[in-house]
């Protein structure tokens, strides 16, 4: 596996796997991470992937010994160096269902008079395009997508809204998203969903994973308000 | 067994050493921005170190005492009083039932903590009590604590110590002035500034702006400047990471920093010298020095050997206290 390693201050390493948003970047990342995971090293705290790098973090004084950064990084390259072959991952299908319509969708009509399309056309190009979760990060459980159709790209309103709703469907330039919990933002709303994506009482605090595949489907207005909900924030 | 409080404060919030282990997931680590005060207050007390204890910043809170308890102040001076008397911080000290603990006001530093012998009864949430204030979650109902809430602490009997005769030297006067010296590592973008930019951030002075918070220390100096425009590819942030935004000011990340970033990192403080970060004010002047990582690993094995000889002494005299 080829990467680069540096640290980033003295207590974090972090390991670059390509300078680009690439999926076969990033699933070496997420293949690192499972290593790593599967064979901590002594020290070894908890790790953040992100596009194409992955952060180590790992306890200075845990470890001991003469120079620790030194060690962390051996001990990485040992763990790593072994690994060859893509593993299959434990990676699943989410099909998350969104309602388009009001008073949900507060800018979907923006958006097809932006990008000079129907709100069908809108609607089906978003439901029809598999996205794959390169990483989790901005707010919990927030999934950074890949593979979202240019047609239905469009900027981010120039003053941010004060309260975005928790289940929120978004699109930011090129990026598509679903706001976990409730935040300011300033991401075009085309939709919300009922589901829930983050619980942090639960087992499983994320309705999604890196390396998962997510598929958005259309409910009626009727079928929001009727969804059986989950723990909400 | 409580503590009703009954003026909140600017932001006083309960904290631990943070949310480890979900990262992956975008939740951020939260806990307390002084970690060595912190640890502090509850070793002092013969506590676990990873006890909650209560963040207090600049304005402290008012607080009354329904149940007596043993209690240690540690980190910034706020000035605290107990029923109109100076309370010492730095060591453990008796609060009876029925007493005012207030302060005053800022002398030094930016945040004290508070900690309870047996530690304050707030549930886990992902593993920690430490308060995720924007995700509404963890600590005390998710939120800072406000005038009339009711903490309640371990069942602990509170023997009547006074103030301990022994305690640590009050670190709050060491505290800087107006002026600070922080070290740091060079960062993963270090190279992407041009020379002058590299050697005005390691020359010249940056001011703490008063719209600094938990997020970020935001500083104003001289505009860094990169080599050639070029954008980062989001990747991870750790806290102390120094990211320099488009409008060329840095932003120190502290612990409610988010979990990733987009900006050139050029440098990241060392750890040892983060609690020092944690308790400057605004308008602090702060100037960056480097250092080698392995120096930096050095001082925070140390501070590391520091705490542990804390605790052992601690632990010794709690013995003779209860004997």
């Amino acid at each position: 596996m080829n990467f680069e390693i540096e640290p980033l201050g003295d207590s974090v390493v972090l390991l670059r796997f390509g300078e680009e948003i690439s999926r076969s970047t990033n699933e070496l990342v997420q293949r690192a991470a499972y290593e790593l995971e599967a064979n901590p090293f002594k020290g070894m705290k908890e790790l953040i992937p992100a596009f194409s790098t992955l952060a180590v973090e790992y306890s200075p004084v845990e470890m001991g010994g003469e120079f620790p950064y030194e060690t962390a990084e051996s001990c990485i390259r040992d763990i790593l160096q072994k690994v060859e072959n893509l593993h299959n991952s434990n990676s699943k299908i989410v099909k998350i269902p969104v309602c388009y319509e009001a008073p949900h969708a507060l800018d979907i009509e923006e958006l097809g008079a932006y990008t000079g399309l129907t709100v069908e056309e809108v609607i089906s190009l978003h439901t029809t395009t598999d996205y794959y979760v390169y990483f989790l990060g901005f707010a919990p459980g927030f999934p950074f997508l890949g593979g979202m159709p240019e047609q239905i790209a469009m900027p981010r309103k120039s003053s941010p809204r004060e309260k975005i709703p928790a289940g929120s469907v978004g699109i930011a330039g090129r990026q598509t998203g679903v706001y976990p919990i409730e935040t300011p933002g300033g991401w075009q709303i085309i939709g919300r969903t009922p589901k829930t994506f983050f619980s942090p009482d639960s087992e499983n605090p994320v309705l999604v994973s890196p390396g998962d595949t997510v598929q958005f489907y259309q409910i009626s207005i009727d079928e929001y308000n009727g969804w059986e909900r989950g723990g909400e924030l | 067994m409580s503590i009703l409080v009954k003026k909140g404060g600017m932001l006083t919030s309960v904290q631990d050493l943070g949310r480890q282990g979900f990262q992956r997931y975008g939740v951020i680590v939260s806990g307390v921005m002084d970690s060595f005060s912190a640890k502090m207050a509850n070793i002092l007390l013969n506590n676990d170190e990873k006890e909650a204890v209560l963040e207090m910043t600049v304005l402290g809170p008012q607080l009354t005492f329904q149940t007596s308890a043993v209690v240690c102040i540690t980190g910034g001076d706020l000035h605290p009083v107990l029923e109109g008397k100076p309370l010492e911080m730095w060591k453990p000290v008796y609060v009876p039932e029925g007493s005012e603990l207030s302060f005053k006001g800022l002398r030094k530093g930016c945040r004290a903590y508070l900690a309870v012998k047996g530690g304050f009864k707030i549930k886990e949430q992902m593993n920690s009590r430490s308060t995720y204030l924007r995700a509404g979650f963890g600590g005390y109902k998710g939120r800072k604590l406000e005038n009339g809430d009711v903490l309640e602490f371990r069942d602990q009997t509170a023997e009547d110590i006074g103030a301990a005769n022994w305690g640590m030297m009050p670190l709050s006067h060491q505290l800087p002035d107006k002026h600070a010296l922080i070290r740091y590592i060079k960062g993963p973008q270090y190279s992407w500034f041009t020379d002058n930019s590299q050697a005005v951030f390691q020359e010249e002075e940056y001011t703490v702006l008063p719209n600094s918070d938990r997020m970020g220390y935001r500083l104003s100096g001289e505009m860094l400047i990169k080599k050639e425009e070029k954008e980062l590819i989001t990747e991870p942030a750790a806290m102390g990471t120094i990211q320099v935004p488009p409008d060329g000011q840095p932003i120190i990340l502290m612990a409610d920093r988010q979990t990733t970033g987009g900006y050139p990192k050029i440098g990241q403080v060392i750890t040892a010298d983060l609690p020092l970060v944690a308790q400057l004010p605004p308008h602090t002047k702060i100037k960056f020095e480097e250092i080698t990582i392995r120096e930096a690993q050095r001082l925070l094995i140390e501070e590391g050997s520091f705490l542990k000889q804390v605790k052992t002494a601690a632990a010794m005299k709690w013995r003779e206290l209860q004997r």
